[in-house]
């Protein structure tokens, strides 16, 4: 089952339910980024709650998705990475320290609307 | 030669039991006062030496005529624990049995010096039996003060590593002591599920409790550091002593990514601004109001 990517106001939210094959990240990279174009979304918030691995190649195109997304105008962070994944990433030397990440989807959606009010203020001035 | 032992074992033993049975005020005098001259369990006083040595010494007794360990085994492991907690060391309780072994030797020594046949039988049913019992009693004091040293160190490491909730969303980790990467590891786990179930969004790790700092201790702030960041919190290192920072830079430690503030106070105070708060003092206000 492909991944299910909501609209919600001017974000997309990408919530993951399960463990990914690679195809399946393969997928959700591509739908990502066409709907980005599609929806003129500012920002996309992924939602990894549900995952118990995140391996190298799924970090990788989450990290590609994420600096694409940001080359487009918007911006994207990860929430709900959970404490063991967190320590095992970090064990792998996963870095995505380029990366926004937050604890959860509230705190993901308050990044973003912080992150465009920036955005709005800077264009403004 | 093995036949005859065998057989020795089997005749002597009762002889050797009533033997130890007959004698035993005499013998557990010796040895009680082979052990104070010894200076052995000084941290034990004369008469509870007395009462201790009555026991084992039948329980001693016990063994070599039923051949039976369990119970020495159960008292041992009682004795251990109670004398553990009462600074009595290994050596001590080695030296105790190991003296008990020799009296009672001598004492069969003594009484059959006329027979030299019959004495080396029943040396030979006493002393396999004899040094059975000392390795039960040594191995089951080792036991116990392992076990009573794993739950020291269990709950020295509970209580090292209190995460603190300081304000809404904000958390401080003050790090007492050295750190190895078994703690250091625990420490990230109880940290980073600090951070969910506070929500936090700032952590600040105050390392000025540790005394030194090295390499791999370094990697782990990092890590911990960089684990906090994947669940959406900032991380701010307070308390780096000047040494530390110099051994840090003389090592090459890639500390980058890590946001350092001078003190624990100048950390919270920077952890605060991040999150929005502006703390006042309250008299600041009040002038207005006395007017």
């Amino acid at each position: 089952m492909p991944v299910p990517i909501l609209k919600q106001g001017h974000y997309l939210v990408a919530s993951i339910q399960d463990a990914l094959s690679d195809g399946e990240v393969l997928e959700l990279q591509e739908n990502l980024l066409k709907q980005i174009g599609d929806f003129r979304a500012r920002g996309i918030i992924v939602d990894v709650t549900a995952m118990d691995v995140i391996d190298s190649f799924a970090s990788r195109s989450l990290r590609t998705v994420a600096l694409t997304t940001r080359l487009r105008g918007a911006e994207m962070v990860i929430v709900g990475i959970q404490p063991d994944v967190a320590s095992a990433m970090v064990q792998f030397g996963l870095l995505m320290d380029d990366i926004n990440t937050a604890l959860n989807l509230e705190e993901g959606l308050e990044f973003l609307d912080r992150w465009t009010a920036e955005r709005a203020d800077a264009d403004g001035g | 030669m093995q036949a005859p032992r065998t057989e020795g074992d089997d005749s002597c033993l009762p002889e050797l039991v009533s033997h130890l049975r007959d004698n035993r005020t005499g013998l557990r005098e010796e040895w009680a006062q082979r052990i104070t001259d010894a200076h052995l369990l000084s941290a034990m006083s004369e008469e509870e030496i007395f009462s201790e040595v009555t026991s084992v010494f039948d329980k001693y007794v016990d063994t070599l005529e039923t051949g039976s360990v369990e119970s020495l085994q159960e008292y041992a492991e009682d004795l251990s624990e109670r004398i553990i907690p009462r600074g009595v060391e290994t050596h001590e309780v080695l030296g105790i049995v190991l003296l008990l072994r020799d009296v009672l030797a001598r004492s069969l020594f003594q009484k059959y010096q006329e027979d030299f046949e019959l004495l080396n039988r029943v040396l030979d049913a006493y002393e396999p039996a004899a040094n059975r019992i000392a390795v039960i009693v040594g191995v089951s004091f080792v036991q116990e003060r392992e076990r009573v040293i794993g739950q020291q160190q269990a709950t020295i490491r509970e209580l090292s590593t209190p995460v603190l909730q300081v304000r809404e969303r904000l958390l401080a980790l003050p790090i007492i002591g050295e750190l190895d990467s078994q703690r250091a590891a625990q420490l990230t786990d109880q940290l980073l599920n600090a951070v969910r179930s506070n929500r936090a969004r700032v952590v600040v790790i105050d390392i000025t409790g540790v005394p030194s700092i090295d390499k791999n201790v370094a990697n782990h702030l990092v890590q911990t550091v960089r684990a906090c960041r994947l669940m959406g919190a900032a991380v701010l290192v307070t308390g780096l002593s000047s040494d530390i920072a110099r051994t840090l830079v003389t090592l090459g430690v890639d500390l980058s990514m890590m946001d350092t503030v001078g003190d624990l106070q100048g950390g919270i105070e920077e952890a605060e601004h991040l999150l929005g708060y502006e703390v006042r003092k309250a008299q600041a206000a009040s002038p207005e109001d006395k007017r």
